[in-house]
């Protein structure tokens, strides 16, 4: 059985068919990149991921149990702006993801926990290249370190998924580029199954090893809304890195450890 | 060069700044001294002379009836009745607007009372309090609390309703339930918006203070401006307002201050 399995799921919002049959299974640790024109739906298809909407028809499995119907710490987001919280300096943005699970009735830690949660974020941090950083604001960082930031703040949750919605969207190629690099290193070092939406072909050719492409396979020009998207191409993509993930998982647990302890 | 790009320098600003507030003192005293020389016991515009022994009156000299110093007695109990009044509206706007703004399950009830409770003119119902809480204390505050606290509660709902809403999802896959989502998340980034509020209503909560106090009352400056007003005493009741408008300023300034203190994320976070 696989890690998640899409079935037969259609999303409509009134008289308006977004996406129609899809039907999918993903293993744990693929690295999903979800391509297509604006509109096509490959945003509605992460936020079903999300558990932000529900899909009008079919069901989403993950491990075979359905998708929990909001989002969870089982998941982590990254959206393209609006991803970091603009009141919280930098260590405390991901320092809150210990901190809310652990503290129900005031959502803080204090004194021991407090300290062992910044210390773990912080270290989180300086992987992410932002050690420099801790005491800032949002607001005083560039656009990929907000990026870096995000990300940062959704992996310290250590979710099985990752959703990506656009996160270099907005970023300079240069700075797309160390992106990629980081976004890959981390992938590597973690079991993390990735779905990233973008507009970027290339981007996803090169990240993913998954490629699936979103479109509509029937038009009807007198209601353009009467259809929605399917996949129409679902390619396997960098054999390389698939084989070394598969070699890494067979490995014993205990040998495992230490190999990511380096 | 259209006149839409140019700009003051430092110095001319400052100049321009002062203009309008000379202009205004001079036609005032111009006034005065041409009156008071026609009628050297004109009472309408009071000179600066006047004024302040007016004010050394009020302020600094024992009242024979009372002992106590009147201005300074006015003015405390007066800021007392603004104190609490703001500090009550603000809990009271804060909660409402964070429970209508972020709850859809609590908007559908509350955000429409909201809107018909706010176009309810406070001062139609200054007598309805009078009558139920008496002519206390209470009631002064009442009257603020009534006034002021619908229109802070659908600026905070309003406010709350424009957080983007991937800071919300963002907060739950970090595991936030709807209480720590409000407490970590949403409180913290309403506060400064709050306080800017608060500085927008200091004018209506003047107003009500006043009006509260012109009609029922043994103290404050309200009451006492309108005390006087029988014996045409501007020579007092033109110090106080200008006492009455330094005070809303300050309190407008510090609330300023406040804000950028307390929530220096919130100039640069802004959008």
């Amino acid at each position: 059985m696989s890690f998640i399995q899409v079935r037969n799921v259609w999303q409509q919002y009134g008289d308006h068919v977004v996406l129609e049959g899809l039907d999918l299974d993903i293993a744990e640790g693929e690295f999903c990149t979800l391509v297509g024109t604006s509109g096509c739906g490959k945003s509605t298809f992460l936020r079903l991921l999300l558990g932000q909407e529900q899909a009008s028809r079919g069901q989403i499995l993950l491990d075979g149990q359905p998708l929990a119907g909001e989002p969870d710490a089982s998941r982590g987001v990254v959206f393209q702006r609006y991803s970091v919280f603009p009141h919280l300096r930098v260590l405390d943005n991901v320092a809150l993801g210990l901190e809310l699970p652990h503290a129900p009735l005031l959502g803080r830690l204090f004194g021991q926990r407090k300290r062992a949660a910044r210390e773990q974020a912080a270290g989180l941090l300086h992987k992410v290249g932002l050690g420099h950083a801790l005491e800032k604001y949002p607001a005083q960082l560039s656009g990929g370190m907000q990026q870096r930031l995000a990300i940062a703040q959704a992996l310290i949750m250590k979710p099985r998924v990752l959703l990506l919605d656009e996160p270099f969207g907005a970023l300079d190629p240069g700075i797309r580029k160390d992106m990629h690099a980081l976004l890959l290193d981390l992938w590597r070092e973690t079991q993390l199954t990735v779905f990233m939406v973008t507009h970027d072909l290339s981007e996803g050719f090169t990240l993913g090893t998954r490629l699936m492409v979103f479109d509509k396979v029937r038009v009807d020009p007198h209601a353009p809304t009467a259809y929605g998207a399917r996949i129409t191409y679902d390619l396997p993509l960098n054999p390389d890195r698939r084989a070394t993930r598969a070699a890494v998982a067979s490995l014993p647990a205990a040998l495992l450890g230490t190999l990511q302890a380096h | 060069m259209r006149l839409i790009n140019r700009h003051p320098d430092r110095p001319s600003r400052l100049l321009l700044v002062i203009l309008p507030f000379a202009l205004l003192l001079c036609a005032y005293f111009l006034g005065s001294a041409q009156r008071l020389a026609e009628n050297p016991n004109d009472k309408l515009l009071p000179s600066a002379v006047q004024m302040s022994d007016a004010v050394k009156r009020m302020a600094f000299t024992e009242d024979k009836r009372s002992g106590g110093y009147l201005l300074w007695q006015d003015t405390a109990s007066s800021l007392q009745r603004l104190a609490i009044g703001l500090g009550v509206s603000a809990l009271l706007g804060l909660c409402l607007g964070i429970a209508s703004g972020a709850l859809p399950l609590f908007s559908a009830p509350l955000s429409p009372l909201l809107v018909v409770l706010s176009m309810v003119p406070p001062l139609a119902i200054l007598p309805i309090l009078f009558i139920v809480f008496g002519l206390g204390e209470l009631s002064k505050v009442m009257l603020i609390v009534i006034g002021i606290t619908p229109i802070l509660a659908r600026d905070l709902e309003q406010r709350a309703r424009e957080l983007p809403v991937e800071l919300l999802i963002k907060a739950q896959t970090l595991g936030a339930s709807t209480w720590t989502l409000i407490l970590r998340v949403i409180l913290p980034q309403l506060l400064p918006r709050l306080l800017i509020s608060l500085r927008l209503v200091l004018g209506s909560a003047w107003l009500f203070l006043i009006a509260a106090e012109a009609i029922a009352s043994e103290d404050g400056l309200g009451y006492r401006i309108f005390l006087v007003r029988r014996y045409l005493a501007m020579d007092v009741i033109l110090p106080y307002v200008v006492w009455i408008t330094l005070l809303a300023w300050l309190m407008d300034w510090g609330l300023k201050r406040l804000t950028r203190r307390a929530f220096p994320w919130y100039e640069g976070a802004r959008p």
